[in-house]
Order: C-alpha cells, then structure tokens, then sequence
C-alpha cells in the first residue's frame, strides 16, 4: 500500500469536518486508557490498539481517545474508562477481546458491560 | 517486566509525559556492523534537579502518589545492563531529560525490538497535546515519522478520527 501524503491528509480532515457538521444528535464518549508501568506490562497497548482498530474498522466517529497513568488499581490493569455525558465507568483487565466488545456494546450500543466494571 | 524494548520505550516516553513534556524525540540505533543497539528517549518536560536525578534509578523512589514504587527506569537499566550495556540520564530543571540505554545487538539476553510502530500510534493519539518525532535506523537506512505536519494539517481535527488513524498507521508503516 502506498504511504499516503498530507494531501491526502487534507481530504480525510475536509471529510471528517464535513461529517462533523451532520452528526449533532450522537453523544461524543471519552476511552481513556491507563498506562502507567503496570498498564503497559499488564498489556495497556494491545488494548488501545484493539480500541483504535474497532473505531477505525467500525468508522465511529466522535470518539476521543486518551491516556492517562497509574491509577493505583495495578492488580486490575489493563484499565481503560469509558466516559459518555456525566457517566464514567470503569473497566478493568481489559484484553483486546473485552477492549472490542466494549466499544462494540457500551460505547456504540449504549449498554455497559456489568460483570467488567471495577466499583470503587 | 516487559517483554519488548518497544514496551520500554512506551513506558520511558510515560515519564515524559507525566513531566509536561510537549516534544519527545525517539532514537532507536541499530548498527549492527558495531553490535550495538542504542535508544535515547529525549523531552523537553520540566526535568530534575540533582537530588532526583540522583535517585531516578531507584526503585524506591517515585514522584508518584498513587503507587510508591517506580519500576519504569530500574527496568530499563536491568534491560541493558543484562546486555553489556548501561542506562544513563542526563536532566536539567526548566529544559529536559534524556535516557540513553545501549545494548549489545546480538546479545543473547536482549530482548527483541518488538512492536515500535503499535508504540508510536499508542503515544501519539493518546496524547494530542504532545508532538513525538520518531528516528528509526538500521544501519545506513533511516525511517523517520514526525508528528508536527501531521498536526499542523489536521487542526482540530481529532487523531482518534477512524480516518486520520488509518493515515496514522500507514505513515507508521503498520
């Protein structure tokens, strides 16, 4: 596969701008991933690989995806918070697997995956 | 303990990060024809003076208050003295901080380069606020990927927009 330019570049931010102006209604969600020395070794990356490929494959727009550091919950990493509106939830031992099914279920279906969530 | 250099880097780049650092530069030097293998994670964040630098190698010792061992740096330096070579540190409040780890190439211990490009794409959309230049060298050949016409691009556009992170893999060469 060719290495696209920053042309292309252009295209991909006039297209996302242009969708931007439809999408009003969707709820715009926060994935927050931990990684601090404990997230990484526990396996943070591969789980913010999986999000960012099921965003991508998916096309789900409006998603901001961030990271953040040890939150002294080291026994549950891979942890990653989805925040949609007010609600923040939770997620520990996140592998790819569960990474996948929670933007499937919790972030693109509105339904959060209970048996997931650590409660503090 | 991890298992790639990549997941070092990832991990090293974190202190970055947590110092405020707004550019990171990333070196990997592989040359095999003097069997070392060379990273140097560069910051601009707001460094340490001479007491925690002192103690940065420690893993006792940690600015953090959610956990009261820092693991990242003694497990880097464990990494490359096991291979014949050695982590140092060089910081300045107010400038930076930069590690430097060699390795010996083919050393039996050293553990594989791993997933640098899954790395990169990790730091790089994870944290928007913060510009990363990567130089990856085998050798006489380079690759190099630098997140600042990226961004200057892109605008508001977000770096986890699905499309800008199929342009993100490809520059990356995923």
């Amino acid at each position: 596969m060719p290495v696209k330019s920053l042309a292309d570049l252009q295209k991909i931010k006039a297209e996302a701008l242009a969708k931007r102006q439809i999408r009003t209604a969707t709820a715009h969600a926060q994935i927050t991933v931990a990684m601090g020395t404990c997230g990484i070794a526990a396996g943070a990356r591969e789980a913010m690989k999986a999000i960012l490929d099921a965003i991508e494959k998916d096309a789900i727009p409006g998603i901001l995806v961030t990271q953040t550091g040890c939150i002294g919950l080291c026994e549950f990493e891979p942890i990653v918070d989805v925040q949609i509106g007010g609600e923040k939830i939770t997620y520990g031992k996140v592998t790819p697997e569960r990474a996948r099914a929670i933007v499937a279920e919790h972030v693109v279906g509105g339904k959060p995956i209970q048996e997931w969530q650590i409660v503090r | 303990m991890l298992r790639e250099l990549a997941l070092h880097i990832l991990d090293i780049v974190e202190n970055s990060i947590n110092a405020g650092a707004t550019r990171v530069t990333i070196e990997v030097r592989e040359d095999t024809r003097e069997d070392t293998l060379i990273i140097r994670v560069a910051d601009n964040g707001r460094g340490m003076d001479a007491a925690a630098l002192q103690r940065a190698g420690d893993p006792f010792f940690t600015t953090r208050t959610t956990r009261r061992v820092g693991l990242g740096l003694p497990f880097l330096k464990q990494a490359a003295e096991m291979c014949n070579g050695l982590m140092s540190i060089e910081s300045q409040l107010g400038v930076g901080t930069t590690v430097t780890a060699t390795f010996q190439h083919s050393h039996l211990n050293r553990m594989p380069l791993g997933d640098l490009a899954g790395t990169l794409l990790t730091l790089v959309i994870g944290n928007p606020q913060t510009d990363f230049i990567l130089r990856h060298s085998v050798n006489d050949e380079t690759f190099e990927f630098d997140t600042r016409p990226i961004k200057a691009v892109l605008g508001d556009v977000p770096l986890s927009d699905p499309a800008v992170i199929a342009y993100l893999k490809q520059a990356l060469e995923i």
